[in-house]
């Protein structure tokens, strides 16, 4: 049987790039999924989770209707949301699946280019399968136009594939960690399997069975599945690789790393053991070697599931649920405008996607000659437009002589909890140097003095000059000015020194 | 013969999912999960274990009818106990 399934991700070395562009890369990420079988590239193109292009014009939302979990992680914390799917120290309020659907459709009403809602906790949704499908199962009737999206660890889920295939599931999320319970009981310290409580390596096996099973039985049933690993340096760092290339052969049409969030005041097993989490270059050296021929979508990110809105905002305080008690929805006519919306941003991404920027027809840049990192500051729509210091991530972009590529998203807000461990001023600033560590270039729409300086020292070269302007095409100016000014000739002198 | 829910509880629902006599439920002012202290067996008769004290997440949530806890410090997550104290 599984030798019938899919194997995605191999096919790369045959794909011949499609347009004018002599390299793979051309700035436009969206040829990454030129890969994929067409059946799949259908549902992922211009999808918000996927699509480098889409995802700046369309916006997500979770909603927290399942609390209880099977499993324990040794980067969770039971007292807030599901680590794996959020921001550590996040507390989402429980809706009942009344109100999650309330919520979503009045999200939807306001917010007409949200087109995705997750069901990702703050537990594990399939151990919560009435709450989980009552809202699945209302929303695919009420609001036919939204698509459903699930994250599961995956003990569950061979009992609710068939279920899933019921409803609007555009896609099902399955945390992967490991294929090794050994590797497994240093990360899962037990599970409740049976009416038991399962410890160690034992209820690890059981762990990993299942999502291998739950997986398989997914791609059967024709729906899209994505892998979530966690990078825990010195656990599973060297064992992800070897995951990937299972998940993958088995069916998953996407592998994603993120790297291990953890500290002391989060109260987690790694947390208070010191366990620490990847730099972001070790971080984006294993990314590499999972995605091997860059066929990860990278923009594809931890989603943050407390956030409502669009790629860079946060609209979650207009839709608290007493706020929502009151708001009427005419939904029927919400969707009118929804697809009027939806058909127009279709429209443009099709005729951007075709329209292929060549960046390297001036003249060039002499082939090996060395790659750099930037770091874009963007409130979405594809373009350098936000100010340096209302960044809460950055967009991470590699300029090479074959042209620029998109690598990653990288957070600055992950170790703010919000509270007095929240720092101000200079060690906020320190903390977004640390993350964006190995990049050579900030491009932003504006920068203050102070942070400039610091980031100079650091040796991070702000650059405000390209507001406005499209990324890859900023990128790949500022690549060519390095390379005329002779920098891109010098080593980089100066790495982790400050770390 | 009855179990009991203390503050320690992070209000997950688990124990209430799988609770075979329908024991458990939120308590008042939302405080914590609590158990009928009439109708909670310990899981005798249904099970090997109690449930609520074989899914529940938190150290030292469940306790026995001496007040003794069903899982713990330590027990859970493996840290030790001046640590387990912090979570
Ligand atoms: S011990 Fe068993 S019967 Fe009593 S509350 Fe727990 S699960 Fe219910
Ligand atoms: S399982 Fe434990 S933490 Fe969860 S509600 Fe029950 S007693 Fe509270």
């Amino acid at each position: 049987m599984s030798l019938d399934l899919k194997v995605l991700g191999n096919t790369a070395e045959n794909h011949a790039p499609q347009g004018g562009c002599s390299a793979g890369s051309c700035g436009s990420t969206d040829d990454q999924l030129s890969h994929l079988p067409e059946s799949v590239r259908q549902r992922v193109f211009n999808h918000p989770c996927y699509s480098e292009q889409a995802h700046h014009h369309f916006a997500r939302m979770h909603v927290a209707v399942a609390p209880a979990c099977n499993i324990q992680c040794n980067y969770c914390n039971r007292k807030y949301d599901c680590a794996n799917e959020s921001r550590p120290g996040v507390v989402s309020e429980l809706l009942t699946p009344k109100q999650a659907v309330k919520k979503t459709m009045a999200v939807a009403a306001n917010i007409p280019q949200m087109t995705v809602l997750g069901i990702a906790g703050p537990g594990d949704p399939l151990a919560n399968p009435n709450r989980t499908f009552t809202t699945f199962r209302k929303l695919s009737e009420q609001a036919p136009d939204i698509k459903l999206c699930v994250s599961t660890n995956g003990l569950a889920l061979p009992d609710y594939a068939d279920e899933l295939t019921k409803h609007n599931i555009d896609h099902v999320t399955i945390t992967m960690n490991c294929i090794d319970p050994e590797i497994g009981a240093k990360i899962y310290p037990w599970i409740y399997w049976e009416n038991k409580r399962i410890r160690g390596a034992e209820g690890a096996r059981i762990l990993i069975e299942r999502q291998q099973r739950g997986l398989e039985m997914l791609v059967e049933r024709d729906i899209l599945v994505k892998v979530n690993s966690v990078m825990i340096p010195g656990v599973n760092d060297m064992h992800l690789a070897e995951v990937s290339r299972i998940v993958k052969q088995k069916g998953a049409f996407l592998h994603n790393v993120m790297p291990l969030i953890a500290e002391a005041e989060h109260g987690t097993y790694f947390g208070l053991m010191g366990q620490r989490g990847p730099t972001p270059p070790e971080l984006q050296a294993l990314q590499d070697e999972c995605s091997g021929d860059m066929n990860m979508m990278r923009h594809c990110r931890q989603c943050r599931a407390d956030a409502v809105g669009l790629l860079g905002e946060d609209r979650g305080a207009e839709f608290t649920m007493d706020k929502i008690e009151e708001m009427e929805i005419d939904y029927p006519a919400a969707m009118e405008r929804r697809k009027k919306l939806h058909d127009a941003i279709h429209a443009e991404l099709n005729a951007n996607g075709n329209q292929h920027t060549n960046l390297t027809s001036d003249g060039g840049i002499p082939e090996g000659t060395r790659p750099i990192l930037m770091a874009v500051a963007s409130q979405g729509g594809g373009l350098v437009n936000q100010h340096f210091g209302h960044a809460k991530e950055f967009l991470i972009y590699e300029a090479s002589p074959s042209g620029v590529r998109f690598i990653s998203h990288r957070k600055t807000d992950l170790y703010c909890t919000g509270g007095d461990t929240c720092g101000d001023g200079d060690s906020i600033l320190r903390e977004i140097i640390q993350a964006l560590e190995g990049c050579e270039v900030v491009l932003c729409s504006k920068i203050g003095y102070e942070p400039w300086e610091l980031l100079e020292e650091a040796g991070i070269q702000p650059n405000g000059e390209h507001a406005m302007v499209k990324i890859e095409e900023a990128v790949w100016s500022v690549y060519s000015e390095m390379h005329k000014a002779g920098k891109l000739a010098e080593k980089k002198v100066r790495l982790q020194a400050s770390a | 013969m009855a179990l009991a829910i203390i503050d320690k509880c992070v209000n997950c629902h688990a124990c209430q999912m799988v609770c075979p006599t329908g024991s458990i439920r939120k308590g008042k002012n939302d405080l914590h999960f609590m158990i009928n202290q009439d109708t909670c067996t310990e899981c005798e008769g249904s099970y090997d274990n109690p449930q609520c004290s074989s899914i529940c997440p938190v150290e030292c949530a469940i306790v026995d009818g001496d007040g003794e806890p069903m899982n713990p410090y330590g027990s859970l997550t493996g840290l030790p106990i001046e640590k387990a104290v912090l979570v």
